[in-house]
């Protein structure tokens, strides 16, 4: 444990020293974004603070390869639904995964919901994202988005909640409700990824509530990221199916980095595991929901 | 001082006891008002905005009526009452702010005035009502030209010290115990416990009018 938090620091150092330089500084009504340029690295960082973490970097020698280990994981997605054609992707940072997931299924509609538009703006202008036909972004709080989208029946076969990477919680984004409703949206065998944390009293809160919703989760750890990636499929997938499903990817996945075939016997190993925490957490509800207060203890 | 107030020292505490305790609430109101609203507006700062503004309508019309009121015959006993018409207005929140806010969301594309909209209708009455206390306590505790402004000094600072109160107690502390229900039924009962206190202490002391 101790090794991976130095690993995961000496990584994230190793991003935001160098010789750094800014390529733009913008203070939208949600945060404050910085686009810094190391190297050939790009990222996209929100708030000035000390601890100041990437959102979202790019590497403009190789712009497909996901620099981030959260990223890559949540293209585990494809290994429980590997014929997505409709995909929700909340929180758009850079917009790396709805770039990799329109160049890797360029027929699949994808919507994008991101609050900020300065985020948006950002995403397509440093990041490489692009709109089309298939390629939506809804610049409105995912709440009320989702929760149209449900009156007018809209199903996703992925669904990828990256809401919570910044220094503040949306808590309306992390209760019961809200993960009622994005179940609603999923197919039959739709999946859930979500990208959260693995740190704080919080950890026990929101995993009880993932658990309540989608009952038995994935809880995808890797040694060498502080995140976790939460997988919860509708339908039961095999482990003969994962592991061709990741057989057959392998190849496509090559460039962005993501070794489909580790996180496939990761998975495999991980979805037996007992839950590492305490189950008997009160779970955040609408009408409980003190997300980032727990966070710090 | 002797014949400063016709109120005894303790009837005078317990006026600005309630001055307090109403700041206090309404500030607490107010912030959970972002949090019943999130669910179906987001917590933007168009939902906040909704909230103020509906807030700040609320109670500048509550210090208008309860002004007004307090030109007829002002006693304790219609202050009391005031607490116990608002805890009333207040106690549909609980049961009724989830059909309203669907009911709304389902009309009104636009977030922001579905925000500002559903504020009003769920938080305008109990405001106006929680607004008119002020005022009301300013009228008891009056009884000439040259106090009145010390009065009303004293009588602003318990009450917006209550608010300060309420603000940092609802946002530090109670949200991570409490359902946002439990808030409101606790608010409720102590605004009608205040009024039941004012009720009593103006039948023992049985000095209603001044």
């Amino acid at each position: 444990m101790m090794l991976s938090i130095i690993v995961s620091l000496s990584l994230l150092c190793t991003l935001s020293v160098a010789a750094d330089s800014v390529l733009l500084e913008k203070r939208s009504v949600y945060s404050n974004i910085i686009v810094k340029k190391s190297g050939s690295v790009v990222c996209l960082l929100f708030s000035v603070r000390k601890n100041q973490r990437n959102q979202s970097c790019i590497n403009t020698r190789r712009p497909k390869a996901m620099v981030f280990a959260y990223t890559r994981m949540s293209m585990a997605a494809l290994l429980f639904n590997d014929n997505p054609s409709n995909i929700l992707v909340i929180g758009l940072g850079g917009g790396t995964l709805p770039t990799a997931l329109s160049e890797l299924y360029p027929q699949v509609e994808i919507d994008s919901i991101e609050i900020d538009p300065a985020v948006v703006s950002v995403a397509q202008e440093f990041f490489g994202y692009q709109l089309s036909n298939n390629q939506r972004i809804h610049t409105q709080d995912a709440r009320i988005w989702v929760r149209r989208a449900n009156l007018n029946k809209r199903r996703f076969d992925i669904i990828i909640l990256d809401a919570f990477n910044g220094e503040y919680i949306p808590e309306h984004l992390m209760t019961e409700e809200f993960f009622t409703e994005l179940n609603q949206m999923l197919t039959d065998d739709g999946v859930l990824i979500s990208n959260t944390f693995s740190i704080s009293a919080l950890y026990d809160h929101e995993s009880a509530t993932y658990a309540s919703v989608f009952g038995p989760f994935i809880n995808f750890q890797l040694a060498e990221s502080a995140n976790r990636v939460v997988v919860a499929a509708k339908m039961e997938v095999s482990d003969e199916i994962i592991k061709a499903r990741a057989t057959t990817l392998q190849d496509q996945l090559r460039p962005y980095s993501v070794p489909i075939k580790r996180y496939a016997k990761l998975l495999i190993r991980q979805r037996g595991d007992d839950p590492d925490w305490d189950t008997q957490a009160r779970i955040l509800t609408d009408q409980y929901a003190p997300a980032n207060l727990l966070k710090t203890r | 001082m002797g014949d400063l107030s016709l109120y005894t020292a303790p009837v005078i505490a317990l006026i600005y006891t309630l001055a307090f305790l109403g700041g206090f609430v309404i500030m607490s109101l107010e912030l959970l008002g972002g949090r019943i609203l999130a669910p179906y507006f987001g917590s933007s700062i168009y939902v906040w905005g909704s909230i103020i503004t509906i807030f700040m309508l609320s109670l500048a019309s509550g210090y208008l009526l309860g002004g007004r009121w307090s030109m007829y015959n002002p006693s304790i006993t219609k202050f009391s009452w005031i607490f116990v018409v608002a805890a009333i207005c207040l106690y549909p929140l609980t049961l009724f702010a989830e059909p309203v806010m669907a009911n709304i969301f389902n009309h009104v594309e636009d977030p922001r005035y579905g925000s500002l909209l559903a504020s009003g209708i769920l938080f305008i009455v109990p405001t106006v009502f929680l607004g008119m206390i002020s005022p009301y306590s300013v009228r008891l505790l009056v009884d000439n030209v040259e106090h009145s402004g010390m009065v009303a000094g004293g009588l602003y600072f318990v009450s917006t010290l209550g608010s300060a109160l309420g603000t940092l107690f609802t946002s530090f502390y109670f949200v991570l115990i409490f359902e946002i229900n439990e808030l409101l039924l606790c608010m409720v009962a102590t605004l009608v416990i205040l009024g039941l206190t004012g009720l009593t202490a103006s039948k023992l002391v049985g000095l209603n009018t001044k």
